[in-house]
């Protein structure tokens, strides 16, 4: 391998060493420039005994930011920790605080799953913010030595009509499809949700899924000292610097540094060079440790192994090779240059590690090794630039304990009952009503997004949008699989942010249990506005105290996730949006339940109770405008008995179909089930129900619509009233219906009174998004 | 250094997509008068030494088999005057 | 019988690729793009993916492989070969087929499942279907546009070297609606959809695709071609 790039080092005397730093301690540095407050930068003096070099400052500018350390929600976080059962959890194979979570899921596999934001960036830049969101998640996945299996896009974005989404959503789009379709990653599945506090900053968490055998796993720790740190991938640019670069303008002379780019630039192709030559390397035994550059590039992947590890590391910057050779030093150490990694290799390994990066054509250069000093050194050209313990870089970051106070409205939005609104009665109106909440924006057929994504790459998607969950098959001899979801109704956790979270928790949970999966784990993307405003901050806390809890309860535990603050439009706040996702197994694959009934005859249940429940409802949204209300309370001991009895119906081969009630209530699961069929059905309000409108788009949680053969209904229905599920007759599959109510030889839906045929509800759900974002 | 440009273009017969929204743009953007638009691409090489006819010649092939695709574009090369 | 499946970097269908050959009944046999050792296969597969990221133009660079100077050579020789999508752009930037695969017309990348009629059933990779048979694979690509001027189309028509035709939408502008084409003796085809991700029920939209693998199984065993 060529020595490190031809940058030019600086003329000595501008280079700001350790030794100058000691010698000169009266130079002002723009600490706050780069976002740290006084108390700060004066414990960063305090650690090191005197005013850190520009280098230093740099990476503890980085490390310390909100982003990278989590300071102001370390303190909340720490109960997903511990809030956990007596004696842990079994299946819990790597914790919180690895790149991703990893759990046992049988006969040998593990599998890990991790959701990531890039919100901001996809708001200056929609296609590569969301491509370098795909690009980072993938990458961690991958460093826990998996073989990255799928990828989801859980988006929101504001009005659907305003100009702005008209651009940001397409270019997400595009971004995520073109670098998730590049790497060969299926898309199976994902959200897009409309709301106007999105507007000025949409959301966009990326999801990834990776499976490795248990003795694959691997953890970014440097161990054994003497052993070598491989920087490989991409070369080193000036991605992402932006804020940096003010102190490059202190060691440069009257030139100046070349404009500096604030956005990342993806290279998919590199990516999947990536993981196929670290998955060689991986397999082949020769790395010892292992860790993606995401966030803060160098910096941070070289703090971590070393705080990790043996605790010291020593690094020769001017090795990393570079893009553009007018970094300086500081710069290199915050790029944030996509697709590049940081392997640990012992000495006589390193040869076949140069071996197989060579085979795939990906530059690889030795850039330091492990040492026992428990500090982090990095040399430039020979002089000592960094000199830090690696652990109040990486890990010791200010940890803030922020005031919180209830939100001053949360009671006057409580009272503004969304069940007082004004309802549809007669037949025409509910028609009205049905066609016009099928083609809503958050609503209506989201095929337009979801065939930009390919979702049959690696030939292992069993289930993908627009079906509850995702799932693959990660066995093809055994059949053995996971299904995946994420969600968040953000106006339930808007009205009640404890509750909230527990029914995100819950939906997802549900999700994953109707495809037939056994929930297993839990990741989340905390999506906010600024921790700085106690409103906020307190509704922060009541969310995570909610997942902590609601996790405690179903069994399942918090295995990582991400923290994204100061997420607003204008002065306002986002809603408070914790995408939940939670991850089930399944041993056999084949025996999923889809959401399509079959050709004719099946019986309708609805599972679970319907109460009248339109707070926060996509009903009251849409045709009222409104948001209020007290939301349904979570009720996770039904949520596990739903899911026992969908899993059990699954296995068993109880069921033809499945899917969950949650947004547009039992109108929509029933339209959706009946375009994914393309066959019609009579359905009625079971007794306990006695308004068409509540049956139809209440919202509470804890229900299913299942579809039943009439040879199991028996069994079926025997073994919900024995184990105490309420379960309603409400419905029969039926191809004939067309003849009886006027419209021959097509496929109807009746619900109740109204009647209104399957071509023209799915005109209506069809059309949105095409004529909302082009053709 | 001398530099020589070669620039790429679908022929004329070839639907050109990306021109054709590039287009659709200037109008929603206020800009009218626009009877056409085409996309093409602009490789920028720089020589070690001089243009000779030899290297030339090496650049041309390299235009006809690599650069460019002449089942649907053509390409035009030109040396540019050295900085 | 054995069938090489090529690996370029960037490729993403080959393991997809292998796995229908080897539900087919055949052993399928990795091949390495920097390679120019075929290792005794009977056929090759050029499979999908995004060699070389689609730089300069799909299929370009990966024309030019080692592995491919080979194929060229065997191909000229009566070895069959089948390019699937990027494998069908890089047959045509070869030359080993006519005209070229542009960018789809609606400038959006598609993944759907895609009906086709089958025309020319007597290649080496189409000879278990019956002519007019209409099936349903996956298509997904972003620069599946196939494109050739009116008499190379009218000879590809005149010959009977359309080897699928695209039903009910045409995904991507390809004139004339053709989906794949074939070289006049029907040892090379070229076919934008996808039949590896038709092979199993659970993941696929139907099994259609398994003919095409079967059929050059068949036709290298020496039935019916």
């Amino acid at each position: 391998m060529r020595p490190g790039g031809s940058a030019t080092p600086p003329l000595s005397g501008c280079l700001d060493t350790v030794d100058r730093a000691e010698s000169t301690p009266e130079v002002a540095q723009p600490y706050a420039e780069l976002g740290l407050k006084p108390d700060e930068y004066a414990r960063i003096c305090e650690i090191l005994g005197r005013r850190p070099t520009s280098s230093e400052l740099a990476m503890y500018s980085v490390m310390w930011s909100e982003h990278c350390s989590y300071k102001s929600s370390k303190v909340h976080l720490r109960q997903f920790g511990d809030k956990q059962p007596e004696g842990g959890w079994p299946q819990l194979l790597v914790g919180i605080g690895e790149n991703a979570g990893v759990v046992d899921v049988g006969d040998g596999w593990a599998v890990t799953f991790k959701v990531e934001s890039h919100n901001h960036p996809s708001y200056v830049e929609p296609y590569q913010g969301a491509a370098t969101g795909i690009g980072g998640i993938v990458r961690d996945i991958l460093s826990m030595g998996a073989r990255p299996l799928a990828v989801m896009d859980p988006l929101r974005f504001g009005p659907a009509d305003a100009p702005d989404t008209r651009r940001v959503l397409p270019g997400v789009v595009a971004g995520i499809g073109g670098y998730g379709n590049c790497l060969g990653l299926p898309n199976i599945g994902g959200e897009i949700v409309f709301d106007a506090t999105y507007a000025g900053n949409p959301l966009v968490n990326a999801l990834c899924i990776g499976a490795m055998r248990h003795e694959d796993i691997h953890l970014a720790s440097a161990k054994g000292v003497g052993n070598l740190v491989v920087l490989y991938g991409a070369r080193t640019g000036g991605d992402g610097i932006g804020g940096v670069s003010v102190l490059a303008s202190e060691t440069f002379d009257a030139d100046g540094p070349a404009k500096r780019p604030s956005v990342q630039v993806g290279d998919p192709f590199m990516e999947k060079l990536l993981i196929e030559c670290t998955l060689d390397v991986l397999h082949a035994g020769l790395v010892e440790g292992i860790q993606d550059l995401g966030g803060a590039g160098i910096s941070c992947a070289t703090s971590e192994l070393a705080s990790n590890g043996e605790g010291g590391m020593h690094v020769h910057l001017d090795r990393v090779l570079l893009r553009d050779p007018t970094l300086s030093p500081e710069e290199i150490l915050m790029s944030e240059s996509q697709e590049r990694m940081c392997a640990v290799v012992t000495p006589d390994h390193i040869d076949a590690f140069m071996d197989i990066c060579r085979m795939w054509e990906v530059e690889a250069v030795v850039i330091g090794e492990v040492t026992d000093s428990g500090r982090l050194t990095i040399d430039w050209h020979g002089d000592r630039i960094v000199d830090v313990p690696p652990r109040t870089v990486a890990h010791e970051g200010p940890v803030y304990d922020r005031p919180m106070h209830r939100p001053r409205d949360l009671d006057a939005l409580a009272a503004d009952d969304a069940n007082a609104l004004a309802r549809p009665h007669t037949a025409e109106d509910i028609r009205a009503t049905l066609l016009r909440m099928v083609a809503s924006p958050n609503l209506a057929s989201k095929s337009w997004v979801t065939s930009q994504y390919d979702r049959y790459v690696l030939g292992n998607t069993v289930l993908a949008q627009p079906e509850d969950a995702g799932m693959v098959r990660i066995d093809e001899e055994s059949g053995l699989g996971v299904a995946v979801s994420t969600d968040c109704n953000a106006r339930f956790v808007r009205l009640d942010p404890y509750e909230g979270a527990k029914l995100a928790l819950a939906e997802s949970y549900r999700n994953v249990a109707v495809t037939g999966a056994r929930p297993l784990a839990v990741t989340n993307c905390l999506n906010f506005g600024s921790p700085e405003d106690p409103e906020v901050m307190w509704t922060f806390a009541e969310v995570v105290r909610g997942l902590a809890d609601g996790c405690l309860e179903l069994g399942i535990p918090v295995t990582g996730g991400n923290v994204s603050f100061y997420n607003s439009t204008a002065d306002t706040a986002i809603l408070p949006t914790p995408v939940v996702g939670v991850l089930g197994v399944i041993d056999d694959v084949e025996r999923r339940t889809p959401m399509a009934w079959g050709p004719d005859g099946e019986i309708i249940y609805l599972l679970g109770d319907t109460r009248e429940d339109f707070a926060g409802s996509e009903w009251a949204h849409v045709m009222h405008g409104h948001l209020g209300g007290v939301p349904p309370r979570a009720d996770l001991a039904r949520e596990r008995l739903l899911a026992d009895i969908a899993i059990a119906g699954s296995r068993d081969g109880m069921l033809t179909a499945a899917h969950d009630v949650a947004d547009g209530g039992v109108a929509q699961a029933i339209v959706e089930m009946a375009l994914r069929s393309g066959v019609g059905a009579r359905v009625w309000a079971p007794d306990q129900v006695t308004d068409m409108a509540t049956f139809l788009w209440s919202e509470s949680p804890g229900r299913a619509v299942v579809v039943v053969p009439r040879s199991e209904e028996m069994r079926f229905t025997a073994m919900c009233a024995a184990r105490g599920l309420p379960a309603h007759r409400i419905g029969a599959v039926d191809s004939g219906l067309g003849a009886d109510t006027g419209y021959a030889d097509q496929q109807v839906l009746q619900m109740g009174d109204v009647v209104v045929t399957l071509a023209q509800i799915r005109e209506a759900h069809d059309a949105t998004f095409p004529a909302l974002f082009g053709a | 250094m001398p530099r020589v440009v070669v620039d790429v273009m679908l022929k004329p017969e070839i639907l050109d997509p990306q021109g054709r929204a590039v287009m659709g743009a200037f109008a929603r953007l206020d800009v009218h008068g626009v009877a056409d638009v085409r996309q093409g691409k602009r490789f920028e090489i720089t020589l070690e030494g001089e243009p000779t006819d030899e290297v030339l010649a090496g650049l041309h092939r390299m235009a006809e088999e690599l650069l460019s695709n002449p089942v649907i574009e053509s390409y035009t090369l030109r040396v540019e005057d050295a900085q | 019988m054995k069938i090489g499946v090529v690996t370029f970097p960037g490729s993403l269908d080959d393991r997809d690729a292998a796995r229908a050959v080897g539900l087919a009944g055949g052993d399928a046999v990795s091949l390495w793009h920097g390679d120019d050792d075929l290792k005794g296969v009977d056929a090759v597969v050029l499979p999908g993916g995004f060699s070389y990221g689609d730089y300069l133009r799909c299929g370009a660079i990966a024309r030019f492989a080692p592995v491919m100077r080979t194929i060229v050579e065997r191909a000229g020789q009566g070895l069959p070969v089948l390019g699937i999508c990027n494998g069908f752009q890089i047959l045509c930037e070869a030359h080993l087929l006519p005209g070229a695969l542009t960018r789809n017309d609606h400038l959006h990348f598609v993944c759907r499942d895609q009906r086709l009629r089958m025309e020319r059933v007597d290649t080496d990779w189409t000879n278990s279907f019956a002519v007019g048979e209409e099936i349903v694979i996956p298509l997904k690509n972003g620069e599946g546009g196939y494109v050739a001027d009116d008499a190379t189309l009218d000879r590809l028509e005149g010959d009977g070297l359309v080897v699928a035709r695209y039903l009910d939408v045409n995904p991507n502008g390809s004139r004339r609606d053709i989906a794949g084409i074939s070289n006049p003796s029907g040892t090379i085809v070229g076919l934008m959809p996808h039949p590896e991700h038709a092979v199993e029920s659970l993941t696929g939209p139907s099994t259609d695709g398994l003919g095409f693998f079967s059929s050059t199984i068949r036709s290298l065993v020496g039935i019916g071609s």
